[in-house]
């Protein structure tokens, strides 16, 4: 089910005030996050965030494309588990 | 015989029917471009004047998408959903469902046909390994 349109994108207001710090002196850190289910905003173009994928922190850079997915898209959670023999080329296919 | 944009040459039906051969119209598309452009729905694809062809065709190039124009929308989307790199995007890679759907079983449409999978042995799991 969709968002209803009136409320507008859900973005995380701690990650957003973050960024918007960054923004103003400039600089592109890396920024460790929980907030999966935050929209990326064009804000967040060219920083790179750390996604928390409920192990580790997924790098993830933000790129113009990626505005209006969530920050979660791009960090996942499941390792792919796959029968047969787990031969390098398996596992480079990701 | 009838084309109308491009190479699609539905002939013997219904109007109304052989628009549908055209990628991108469905049942209700065809009826409303109809409606627009005028032309009686019951009309025998062949039996079709040269004014009415021209009126269909431009209420189509007028304000649809079709055959390989939205081909290449559709096929774009997701590449676009595979170079950023989202969970999506990896569904579409893998070819597995995208919308969340379960694996365990089913999902037969994306997987294709069924591959078993048996257990292997540890003697020769350096050979089929090779193999694949």
């Amino acid at each position: 089910m969709a968002r209803s349109l009136n409320k507008g994108p859900y973005v995380d207001e701690k990650l957003l005030k973050k960024i918007e710090r960054l923004n103003r002196l400039n600089e592109r850190g890396a920024v460790k996050t929980w907030a999966r289910r935050s929209t990326i905003v064009p804000d967040f173009v060219g920083h790179t965030f750390s996604v928390h994928n409920g192990k580790k922190f997924i790098p993830v850079f933000v790129t113009e494309s990626m505005v209006g997915h969530k920050l979660g898209e791009f960090a996942p959670t499941r390792t792919f588990r796959k029968h047969g023999a787990h031969t390098e080329k398996a596992v480079a296919v990701k | 015989m009838p084309r109308i944009v491009g190479v699609d040459i539905p002939k013997e039906k219904r109007i109304e029917v052989s628009l549908r051969y055209i990628y991108g119209i469905g049942p209700s598309l065809s009826s409303r471009i109809l409606v627009k452009a005028g032309v009686n729905p019951d009309t025998r694809a062949k039996d079709l004047t040269e004014e009415e062809v021209a009126k269909i065709t431009s209420v189509i190039q007028s304000s649809l998408r079709v055959e390989g124009d939205l081909r290449r929308e559709v096929s774009q989307n997701i590449k676009r959903l595979m170079s950023i790199g989202c969970y999506r995007g990896i569904r579409h890679r893998r070819g597995l469902p995208v919308r969340g759907q379960r694996t365990s079983t089913n999902a037969r449409t994306r997987k294709g046909p069924r591959k078993t999978v048996g257990v292997k042995r540890k003697a020769s799991m350096k050979k089929q390994g090779e193999g694949e």
